[in-house]
């Protein structure tokens, strides 16, 4: 499989006329990077806590802080979740068929499944 | 000069002067999200600085009919000796230690401050230090944490700690030693005695000093003089960058 | 594999966003990596040309804005490392290729911010420019990163419009002031032009970056795009581009303009702008001299939970 970018797109360089000059590397310590966090904000009173993104932190609450100081400038935040990147379990994509499927077909759970007279108030 | 006035002007000159120094970090912090982090703080406090100089500005224009004192003229048209900041502000921040211990000492200062402002029979000052305080609680909590972390870090950590400590303590004590202005607007209601913060004070550090096992340091002298106009050879160069276009276009709209 | 492929395929072309862990072939994971994370070295990088002047802002309003706006390219940064690291790479990985060269930056922040009016012209020009390719990113394939471009559009349009009001400021302004804005518009503009890349007829016949919805137009559309706008804006201004051969075609319906410097742009593109080496100091030493406060806060934290387990 054969797959070349060759197209260019907006600030895409190909590698070979890139040329990146040498420099002296530098040695960063990747062992000892921040952990990840995830942050999930809730914007308002009444709404639920949404997935905002992600950042480095080395403790919960320099995460909360960090996590307000970057997602919360404008006003879009009244609560701020956080949690370790590594403690948040998903569901298989590859088993979305069976996790979510069998949902489709059971209509019978949505509201507007049921035809009902008009007449008929407040339901 | 009238010392309600210079009150105002002392309280924005320390914030601006603070503001300046920790917007130097901007693109240079030690991570992206404590960059983010302290740029915030930096704003906090330029909008608090310029609460203030607006306040001195109107109060100014309203004492003299014919003045068109703004924010601005007061910040970029005043020299060195008119500048009345605490000499802490415009130390150079040293590494990221010593940034962050100064901004906990000046933050525990300012709200400990504000606290008391909130009676300043200037409604408007009290307005600010209102607002203020909640920008405060959060740089306290930031900077303290901070102490903590690289007090009780690793052994380099500490070691710079102790060394940001060397080279701030001798210029914490001007935030307690009250200027003749600072007495005088106390006299008014306006202002408050800044000495009878400092017990609070040292009560606020030393619990923090001691969770980052660092040494509260013994009784030493004192600098003293940014209130009053006798400033450390630093702030002219600040100056120098701050007023720079102001200077040399005088009169430009910007 | 075929099925996993064509499955793939699918859901592209009926514009269903692809998720962190569903699958996805290597190269398209590899090259979302290199252009997210590219991106958001533009943006750490970019805090630089215009952090220059925060502490020279001639108003206490416009320090406010600047440090805003440098701050908001800060955060861009955050949202889009965050993004590439939903696929696989990690920030101090992404950070070392930046410093050795290996990862690339937008060419424009290799220039030199010399007056106020930069700040103006980077503003109204660079962050326009960015609008443009931001706008279209904002429906790319990949969620997290069509996700952080969405957050990163909300707060772009306040960049471009104050450096455009800075700019305007500075036209009704003295002698010099216009004199500054005209400059700082002289010399930025062809490298905002260069923004865009190099031309589409220099490519070949495979896109499969189009195939897969990474990018959405190519590089002479919104170079072209962008033209078009700025010759109107510019005239709001009363100044001039630098640019003789700018012309409204009426067959085409766009503004004809002059050929760009190749040899500027692949001088600059392979580390000969002025700026290159002094942008990249800046960075390697806020990393390097940053190294003992990142390993005082582990060894904080780490110091914090054996405490709690000991005393569980």
């Amino acid at each position: 499989m054969n797959i070349q970018i060759k197209k260019y797109y907006y600030g895409d360089i190909p590698e070979d006329q890139a040329g990146g000059f040498v420099s002296s590397s530098t040695q960063s310590s990747d062992k000892n990077e921040w952990p990840l966090w995830e942050v999930f904000i809730r914007s308002k009173q009444g709404l639920d806590h949404k997935h905002a993104g992600s950042l480095h932190a080395v403790d919960a609450a320099m995460a909360v802080e960090n996590a307000r100081d970057v997602y919360t400038r404008r006003q879009e935040g009244v609560s701020i979740w956080v949690v370790e990147s590594k403690y948040i379990h998903a569901s298989d994509p590859t088993e979305a068929n069976s996790m979510f499927d069998p949902a489709a077909d059971k209509i019978y759970r949505h509201p507007t499944f049921y035809d009902l007279p008009d007449e008929l108030k407040h339901m | 000069m009238n010392a309600h006035i210079d009150y105002i002007i002392h309280l924005a000159d320390t914030t601006l002067i603070l503001s300046q120094r920790n917007s130097e970090w901007c693109g240079h912090g030690p991570i992206l999200e404590q960059d983010i982090a302290i740029t915030n703080i930096s704003l906090d406090l330029l909008g608090q600085s310029r609460y203030f100089y607006q306040h001195a500005a109107t109060l100014l224009n309203t004492k003299n009919k014919s003045e068109n004192t703004t924010e601005d003229s007061l910040a970029y048209l005043r020299g060195e000796r008119e500048f009345k900041n605490l000499l802490i502000t415009e130390l150079p921040n040293g590494d990221w230690g010593q940034t962050i211990l100064r901004q906990f000492f000046v933050s525990v200062y300012h709200s400990l401050l504000y606290q008391q402002l909130l009676k300043s029979s200037d409604t408007q000052i009290a307005a600010i230090a209102e607002k203020s305080l909640k920008e405060v609680a959060y740089h306290i909590k930031w900077s303290s944490e901070w102490v903590i972390r690289l007090g009780n870090g690793t052994e380099e950590s500490h070691r710079r700690m102790v060394d940001a400590i060397n080279n701030l303590w001798a210029y914490t004590g001007e935030m307690f030693v009250p200027a003749d202005y600072e007495v005088e607007a106390a006299k008014m209601g306006i202002g408050i005695d800044s000495a009878s913060l400092k017990e609070e004070w040292i009560n606020k550090i030393e619990p923090v000093f001691s969770e980052a096992t660092l040494p509260v340091p013994e009784k030493i002298f004192m600098q003293l003089g940014g209130k009053s106009g006798v400033h450390t050879e630093y702030l002219g160069y600040i100056l120098t960058d701050l007023q720079y276009l102001q200077r040399v276009y005088p009169g430009a709209q910007w | 594999m075929q099925e996993l492929e064509n499955k793939f395929q699918q859901h592209i072309d009926a514009e269903i966003k692809i998720e962190p862990r569903d699958w996805m072939p290597e190269a398209y994971r590899k090259t979302n990596i290199r252009q997210i994370s590219q991106h958001a070295h533009s943006e750490i990088v970019g805090m630089l040309p215009e952090g220059n002047w925060i502490s020279r802002a001639p108003s206490l309003k416009r320090k406010a804005i600047l440090i805003a706006k440098v701050q908001d390219e800060a955060g861009h940064g955050l949202y889009l490392y965050s993004a590439a690291e939903t696929l696989g790479s990690s920030r101090d990985e992404m950070i070392n290729d930046l410093h050795s060269g290996k990862a690339k930056y937008s060419s424009i922040f290799n220039y030199p911010t010399l007056t106020w009016a930069d700040m103006g012209a980077v503003g109204w020009l660079v962050d326009g420019a960015a609008i443009l390719n931001q706008v279209m990113l904002c429906r790319t394939s990949y969620g997290p990163y069509a996700r952080a471009m969405v957050r990163i559009c909300k707060e772009e349009s306040f960049h471009q419009r104050q450096g455009f009001e800075s700019l305007l400021v500075l036209s009704k302004g003295t002698k010099e002031q216009r004199d500054m804005c005209q400059d700082a518009i002289n010399r930025w503009w062809w490298p905002s032009l260069m923004m865009f890349g190099p031309k589409d007829s220099e490519s070949t016949n495979s896109d499969q970056s189009m195939k897969w919805k990474i990018k959405r137009k190519t590089n002479d559309e919104l170079r072209q795009q962008f033209v078009d706008m700025i010759v109107e804006q510019v005239k709001l201004l009363g100044m001039t581009l630098p640019d003789p051969d700018l012309k409204w075609n009426e067959n085409k319906k766009h503004y004809d303009f002059g050929e760009i410097d190749w040899t500027e742009f692949w001088n600059v593109v392979k580390g000969n702008g002025p700026c290159n080496r002094q942008r990249l100091d800046a960075r390697k030493k806020a990393q390097e001299e940053g190294q003992w406060v990142r390993d005082a806060a582990m060894a904080y934290a780490a110091k914090q939970q054996l405490k709690e387990k000991t005393a569980a």
